[in-house]
């Protein structure tokens, strides 16, 4: 049922993968020292994309830098195939690169997102794009990158400690949901992208190469695949992650991230996977949830 | 069903037509030709080519056609296409000081050897709509002007060259060695910012963002008591160093806007008081943008002279990471893509918190009212 592959032909005005090859071979460089420094965010020479910087020209430089003719990309934006963003992304590799691209996790090659991480585990030789607006997760804390390079350099967080502390101290919470900071392989403090911390368990000892690409903030950085990924916390207050007293409205899935869909202006409300693609899988393997039962009930 | 996002491509395909609908507007009003913009809207032409970074004014022609008018997006149209372009090479500096001028004036000194050339300027218009441009009356206009009876000089020297000469301002050397200058499009900003980088940015920086810190200098945040020693406009020649035949050669012909503001520094225990300046530099006719980029340039080299520094203007990292309005733009404009993960995840913590908040108050409720019975 899913996995509407595509080929688009390729528009040979352009360089493959749109940026030149020199380009790609300074990405790469880049790219290959943030794999060897886990979390740190590596400068690069980023370049004007003909999409807008924020909507996800970072993950579109490290795309281009690491396609090849024989990989398939699949590419979300919050979790669905189909939402415009990533349509327009999915419209603009197939247009320069002429490769396949799908809907299936598993079929893909690379996987580049906007604020999510697929629900179907990711496998070895996989490679997870993340678009980041933001990468210095101290910025909250200090608005100079001057003295956040510095922080990171001597590795001095704890201003991040007490910030979550003052959360539970003001509200009884953490009260970061999304882009919840982490610490990569016991060294660097990284910003997850604007997942929500839902996702953040799956970064850590993915078989999966994540990459992180920030295009107008000109940094890039990695997580190499079965690396330690740990979540801020304090012992009294462990990490925990979102959770729903409903199930998705159409697979039933109870472990899923929900989106929540508003019906009308009464207040009525239902829940759905925000990944659409696992959804769809689930329900075409037979699982169902409220909707459909409620359809197929009034059907008879 | 409620599947809220399917057909999105069809979607996205229907607004390029209805956006080129728009663009075009009514269909029995003649097309705009890009020679028509080219040449009768200069100013948005030169704006585009200075913060798109591009000296093309028939590509930026057609950049601010498809953009439907919008400069910041013409910009953005200009960048993306600049980035596919190969680089040959570099060219000779440029010596404004032989610029073929249309346009000099200086505000420090009555009379200046050159003179003062008040050129096409709004300067001195009265600001009342010209209504016989309304009706296509630009033909009737006057006569054109008869040549000036003194040919303008070839080679014009800058106010503040005379300045330097008698050593009442900064010197401004060739660094040791003449080292290749930063590159901003192919290298990331990182500071301190040298001021090649620092011009740079400025160079392709926003308008509105320079005349607004500009102006903050103005006004306290960051005094440089500035005077507006030169601001020349005209076309110059622009050469290249070819190596197989071991001389330069003039491959076309650009129009700039220079400004060179200066502004007094106060002298500390090594220096005497001296003047100081900033500079500003836009492709095509920019005005406004070459002064305040002069302002701001100035105001970014506070720290350097050993003044306080404090005020926005002042900052480094605030002015240039915040003057690019492509940067800005996408950036601010990204807050139309969905964000329903990033809010869900917000909305569930929001609903847990209020519960948790009305629980407590629950069980706190008893004993106010069990106080309020005994009060009353």
């Amino acid at each position: 049922m899913n996995a509407v592959n595509t080929t688009v032909a390729r528009d040979d005005h352009y360089n493959f993968a749109y940026l030149d090859e020199s380009t790609k071979r300074m990405l790469r460089r880049a790219l290959l020292k943030a794999v060897a420094i886990p979390g740190y965010q590596v400068p690069f020479g980023s370049r004007e994309m003909p999409l807008p910087y924020g909507w996800g020209t970072g993950g579109i430089q490290v795309t281009a830098a690491i396609i090849g003719t024989e990989d398939v990309l699949k590419v979300i934006d919050q979790g669905s195939d189909d939402t415009t963003n990533a349509i327009n992304i999915r419209r603009f590799f197939g247009r320069v690169t002429g490769v396949r691209t799908t809907e299936s996790t598993r079929e893909a090659t690379i996987v580049q997102t906007r604020h999510r991480i697929p629900e179907t585990p990711l496998r070895e030789g996989q490679i997870m794009v993340y678009q980041v607006p933001i990468p210095e997760p101290l910025r909250w804390l200090e608005p100079s990158e001057t003295e956040t390079r510095t922080m990171h350099a001597l590795a001095e967080y704890g201003g991040m400690h007490v910030k979550l502390y003052e959360d539970i101290a003001q509200h009884g919470h953490i009260a970061t949901t999304y882009d919840y900071p982490v610490i990569v392989n016991g060294r660097y403090m990284m910003r997850p992208s604007p997942i929500p911390k839902f996702d953040n368990p799956k970064l850590d000892n993915n078989p999966a190469l994540m990459l992180f690409g920030a295009g107008r903030e000109k940094r890039v950085y990695a997580v190499p695949p079965y690396t330690r990924v740990k979540s801020l916390d304090f012992e009294d207050h462990p990490f925990r992650v979102e959770q729903w007293d409903q199930c998705c409205d159409l697979c039933g899935s109870t472990h899923t991230y929900l989106d929540e869909i508003i019906l009308d202006d009464q207040g009525t409300r239902r829940f759905v996977c925000s990944d659409t693609e696992y959804c769809a899988d689930r329900q075409a393997n037979g699982h169902t949830g409220p909707a459909l039962t409620v359809d197929a009930e009034a059907s008879v | 069903m409620y599947v809220a996002v399917k057909g999105g491509e069809r979607a996205i395909l229907n607004s390029y037509r209805m956006l080129d609908a728009y663009r075009r507007g009514d269909t029995s009003i003649p097309e705009l030709s890009l020679a028509q913009i080219r040449e009768q809207m200069p100013l948005a032409v030169s704006r585009v080519m200075a913060e798109g970074a591009l000296y093309d004014p028939h590509l930026a022609a057609l950049a601010i056609k498809q953009a439907a008018g919008d400069v910041l997006e013409a910009v953005f149209l200009l960048r993306a296409y600049r980035t596919t372009l190969p680089r040959f090479g570099y060219t000779q500096p440029a010596d404004t000081a032989r610029m073929r001028l249309s346009r000099r004036i200086s505000s420090t000194f009555k009379d200046v050897p050159g003179g003062q050339i008040l050129g096409p300027t709004y300067d001195y218009t009265q600001r009342l709509l010209d209504f016989s441009l309304e009706a296509d009356g630009d033909e009737a206009h006057d006569e054109p002007l008869l040549p000036a009876e003194q040919p303008v000089a070839a080679s014009m020297p800058r106010v503040t060259d005379l300045l330097q000469h008698d050593d009442l301002i900064d010197q401004e050397p060739i660094p040791p060695g003449d080292p290749a200058p930063f590159d901003l499009t192919r290298q990331p900003l990182s500071f301190p910012a040298g001021r090649d980088a620092r011009l740079q940015n400025l160079a392709r920086a926003d308008e509105g963002f320079l005349l607004s810190m500009g102006y903050s200098t103005q006004r306290g945040y960051g005094n440089t008591h500035p005077f507006a020693a030169e601001i020349r406009y005209g076309a110059l020649e622009v050469d290249m160093f070819i190596e197989e035949l071991g001389f330069a050669v003039t491959i076309g012909e650009i129009e700039l806007t220079e400004c060179q503001m200066v502004s007094q520094f106060s002298g500390n225990a090594q220096e005497a008081p001296k003047f100081t300046r900033g500079y500003g530099l836009t492709f095509g006719y920019g005005e406004r943008k070459a002064m305040s980029m002069a302002l701001v340039d100035r105001a970014l080299k506070a720290g350097e002279l050993g003044e306080a520094a404090t005020a926005p203007a002042n900052d480094h990292e605030f002015v240039l990471y915040h003057s690019d309005n492509v940067e800005a733009s996408g950036f601010v404009q990204h807050l139309k893509l969905p964000h329903y993960v990033d809010f869900q995840a917000n909305l569930e913590l929001l609903r847990h918190m209020r519960d948790e908040q009305t629980a407590a108050q629950a069980a706190e409720m008893p004993h106010i009212l069990a106080d309020e019975a005994v009060s009353s």
